[in-house]
């Protein structure tokens, strides 16, 4: 957890428009000093606390290797990686949670990484696209999306590809059926929908070892 | 000279074998670098400050306050900016600001204080006659041919509807935007773009620097459907703010600025007209027309489409000015409204006749430019859909709340190559690279320059190094109008072709025989039909010494050589479901018929086709840009209300690229926007169909189809 400076102020702007960025912080600074106060140990007393706004550090375990960053409380995980280090293969697209173009795996679950602060990140195993193609044996779901075109511009594939590494974990023999249902959470502009599906399928099917084919 | 003509369908080897995507693995792995990802060491990131009102006139910018906080290196504000200006539409860019960090550039852009004088401002033109009442209509004049009155009094049947389709924002997942780094007199340059070969002398022009100065770069890019020709005012205020800095900077506009300003297609909304026999012969067209692409006012669309030799028609189009950004050229500019104004015009005199409009659309095949194209092709798409079994008069007289029905839509397009010029380089260890300042939007650009080389020079794909994406390679020209494909297909045969036959001399004296008895097929060079009189490449290469061949190819538009010609048809139908309680339609699915020249890669082709009947039925269901007649601002600059289809909503798109002799025969030809063209038209029948009335708007959201039943039983 990172350290906290200082305790709450009051907003000094009753002015200012709630922004989502500002939403999420919020929000997630209310989790952060709930956090704290669970602790086992930690003072109960201690009012809310505040990190920030300056740089604080943060270390992300990504792709089972740990970065240490000093970063504004209200930079986002998609931000981290893609401004502070130097993983772009998650994609800023909507910037809101909608198209799913920046998906990332934490602890194994599927994640919008421009949802998400990186300070609430620590501590989890963050997987990333670039994880998939480390060995000399790619994920076979790379080579499924190359096989099945299921890419035009591809600046979607990588949050489909690890949408879909998230999803054959908990399904690992899916039907077409639940394919297409499945992908609701990401979207491609270029409309590779159908390749995508083929991949998946693919993908599922070569992981089983042609056992369900 | 060689004959650079194709090869024979059955002697081709690599050409029209369904071939991976050479950038798959890059793209599907995250390694793939767009401009959105480059960094470089020392960045600034840049922030905009837009104006917040649709017509207003700029009365002071204090950028003070943002010059003196933390971490800011810059603060720049927009030629044409200036106070006194008039702004006419929300988004105008006022200033930019480059700071360490992207959060502290939002901070600083958020302390520029602009003061406005706000003015009236008109954002909507679906209502015509609130557009006459503003004084924002330019009447575009008559057109009249034949004898329309006569035609309409000769008529046996008249039938009359009004249509309409908004405004859509192109929305490219990569935004539009990029990194800029001013050295001394050298620009580097990475934007995304459509544009390789001519968006640096665009830039340099703006700067006033000379165009050799500036290095365009770009690997991939995540699409443009027509928005990123030019550098943009954004990519002249980056540039400025590197130059002022020293520094590189990044400068993408966040999505709500994108969608506001960063490209739109004009809306096109009409009262038709037709007049028909009781055969279902047409006999007159007349159409009032009015359509939106900002404060310019939107041209007249190409209507009647396809059938154009319709006799006796009379067109009205009024411009109307509106208080938002300028149109773009968005993939087939005015064809997709123009099909869809059509091709539901004539759905409803079929209607009006008692006729099946299949009949209707293949009766008057003559007034097309190839009859027995439309023909074949409507035909072929009738069988793929099943229309003859599935097919009926209007309104599914199934029980229950679920109702089907089937519709037709009719497209064409050029698509002829650009120019382009190749150059194919051979080294003495085997190696082929061909360079081309070319670009791939997602087409798959790259993976057609490698077949077209690796089939000339009797290679494998793999062994061909394609070099695009960079300035400094030959000039190609820009990716518009479906006309890279059979530019850089053309140029690249013909450079690798030469660059053979330079090899062939050198390979011909080993052999004993003269360069013209010799082909490369199979990994070597050999005596035409003997493989054993053969030198395997490398060794032929080998015999270079310490040289290397470079040879170029050029595509002129003007003589393409029969490598690639233009103009192709489309039929399009759908099969939908109409839930008549809650009013949302399920694609079941669509059909897309495409003839295409020569097909260079099937797989990728085919992905142009389903990529475009996508954007239809995002065009059909879900896209629109909403105004708001009292802030007039767009209300859904965001991707969450600003609808686009998920792949739950695609149902099954079928293709049937038409790839028979005579098409083959004509040369490559551009698949980019002609299956982008008749799938609205097609789905807004098939729902006609099913509910038995017609939702006169696109896109057919649930309201829209509840309001038009509602109509019907009231």
């Amino acid at each position: 957890m990172s350290t906290i400076k200082k305790p709450p102020e009051p907003k000094t702007e009753p002015g200012a428009g709630v922004s989502r960025r500002g939403f999420i912080r919020d929000v997630s600074l209310g989790t952060g000093a709930l956090g704290v106060a669970l602790t086992p140990g930690a003072a109960r007393a201690v009012a809310p606390a505040l990190m920030g706004p300056g740089p604080v550090p943060v270390t992300l375990t990504i792709n089972g290797k740990p970065h240490k960053l000093e970063l504004e409380p209200r930079v986002t995980l998609l931000d981290a990686l893609r401004n502070y280090l130097d993983y772009t293969g998650a994609k800023r697209v909507c910037d809101r949670g909608t198209c799913g173009a920046c998906t990332v795996l934490m602890d194994g679950k599927p994640v919008y990484a421009c949802s998400i602060l990186a300070i609430d990140a620590q501590g989890k195993n963050i997987q990333t696209i670039e994880s998939l193609a480390l060995s000399p044996q790619p994920d076979p779901l790379i080579r499924a999306f190359v096989n099945n075109d299921g890419m035009q511009c591809g600046f979607c594939t990588p949050g489909f590809v690890m949408a879909a590494k998230a999803f054959l974990a908990e399904n690992p023999n899916p039907t077409m059926e639940q394919i297409k249902r499945a992908f609701g959470g990401n979207l491609c502009r270029c409309g590779s929908y159908n390749g995508i599906r083929r991949a998946i399928l693919e993908a599922a099917k070569a992981a089983q070892g042609g056992k369900n084919a | 000279m060689p004959d650079y003509s194709w090869p024979a369908p059955e002697k081709r080897r690599v050409i029209g074998r369904r071939t991976n995507r050479v950038d798959g693995f890059v793209k599907a792995s995250g390694r793939a670098k767009y401009a959105y990802d480059i960094k470089r060491p020392g960045m600034l990131y840049a922030a905009v400050v837009v104006c917040p009102y649709a017509h207003a006139r700029i009365r002071s910018i204090d950028t003070s306050a943002a010059e003196k906080m933390k971490g800011v290196a810059a603060v720049h504000v927009f030629d044409g900016s200036a106070p006194g200006t008039e702004v006419l539409w929300a988004g105008w860019e006022i200033a930019a600001v480059a700071a360490e960090t992207e959060e502290l550039a939002r901070d600083a852009a958020r302390a520029v204080k602009v003061e406005y004088e706000v003015l009236p401002h008109f954002v909507n033109e679906a209502d015509l006659s609130k557009a006459k009442a503003a004084g924002r209509v330019k009447p575009a004049g008559e057109k009249v041919t034949g004898d329309p009155d006569q035609a309409f009094k000769e008529a046996d049947v008249v039938s009359e509807g009004v249509y309409g389709c908004p405004v859509i924002c192109h929305l490219t997942w990569e935004a539009h935007g990029q990194v800029i780094e001013w050295k001394g007199d050298q620009i580097e340059y990475w934007p995304t773009t459509q544009a390789v070969s001519s968006i640096g002398n665009d830039l340099a022009k703006a700067l006033g620097v000379p165009p050799a100065n500036v290095h365009v770069m770009q690997d991939h890019m995540g699409v443009g459907y027509g928005s990123k020709f030019s550098p943009d005012r954004w990519g002249i205020a980056c540039a400025k703010l590197s130059k002022q800095t020293g520094r590189p900077v990044k400068l993408f506009l966040p999505r709500d600025v994108e969608q506001m300003i960063a490209g739109n297609r004009p809306s096109h909304y009409a009262r038709i007209r037709l007049a028909a026999k009781k055969d279902g012969t047409i006999i007159g067209w007349e159409s009032e027309s009015w359509s939106t692409g900002g404060m310019t006012g939107g041209g007249a669309p190409p209507i009647p489409y396809v059938f154009t030799n319709i006799p006796n028609q009379r067109l009205n189009h009024t411009a109307v000015q509106v208080n938002a950004a300028p149109q773009r050229a968005w993939r087939a500019p005015n064809h997709p409204q123009a099909s869809y104004l059509t091709c539901c015009a004539m759905d409803d005199l079929a209607h009006k006749l008692g006729m099946d409009p299949l009949e209707l659309f293949k009766k008057n095949a003559d007034y097309t430019a190839r009859p027995d194209v439309y023909r074949w092709q409507l035909d072929k798409a009738a069988e793929l859909i099943g229309w003859k079994k599935l097919w009926h008069p209007r309104g599914d007289k199934t029980p229950g709340h679920i109702k089907r029905g089937l519709g037709i839509g009719v497209g064409t397009w050029g698509g002829a190559g650009h120019l382009s010029n190749c150059r194919c380089n051979i080294y003495p260890d085997g190696t082929v690279e061909v360079e081309l300042g070319s670009q791939d939007l997602g087409t798959g650009t790259r993976t057609v320059i490698a077949m077209v080389a690796a089939e000339t020079l009797g290679l494998p794909v793999g062994a061909i190094r394609v070099k695009i994406g960079d300035n400094r390679y030959p000039f190609s020209g820009t990716s518009g109008g479906s006309t890279t494909v059979g530019g850089v297909s053309s140029s690249t045969r013909k450079a690798t072709m030469n660059a053979l036959e330079k090899l062939f001399e050198r390979v011909a004296p080993k052999l004993g025989v003269k360069p013209e008895e010799l082909e490369a097929v199979n990994g070597q060079i050999q005596v035409k039909g003997d493989p054993k009189k053969a030198m395997a490449w490398k060794a032929a290469c080998k015999l270079l010494g310490t040289e290397k061949i470079s040879e170029m190819g050029q595509n002129d538009p003007k003589n393409p050589m029969g490598l690639n010609t233009g103009g192709v048809g489309g039929v399009q139908m759908a099969d939908v479901s109409v839930d008549t309680e809650t009013g949302i339609i399920r694609i079941n699915r669509l059909v897309v018929v495409q003839d295409c020249g020569l097909v260079i890669n099937p797989k990728t082709a085919e992905s142009q086709c389903y990529g475009a009947a996508h954007l239809s039925i995002c065009a059909a269901l879900y896209e629109e840009r909403i105004m708001d007649d009292i802030t007039g601002r767009m209300l859904n600059p965001d991707i969450e209300f600003y609808k686009v289809a998920g792949n739950p909503d695609i149902g099954e798109i079928i293709v049937h690229l038409d790839i028979r002799p005579e098409h083959d025969k004509r040369g490559v030809i551009g698949l980019g926007e002609p299956p982008v063209i008749p799938g609205i038209a097609a789905i807004a029948n098939a729902v006609t169909n099913a509910i038995g009335v017609r939702v006169p708007y696109v896109p057919m959201t649930p309201d829209k189809v509840l309001a038009a039943l509602e109509r019907r039983s009231a």
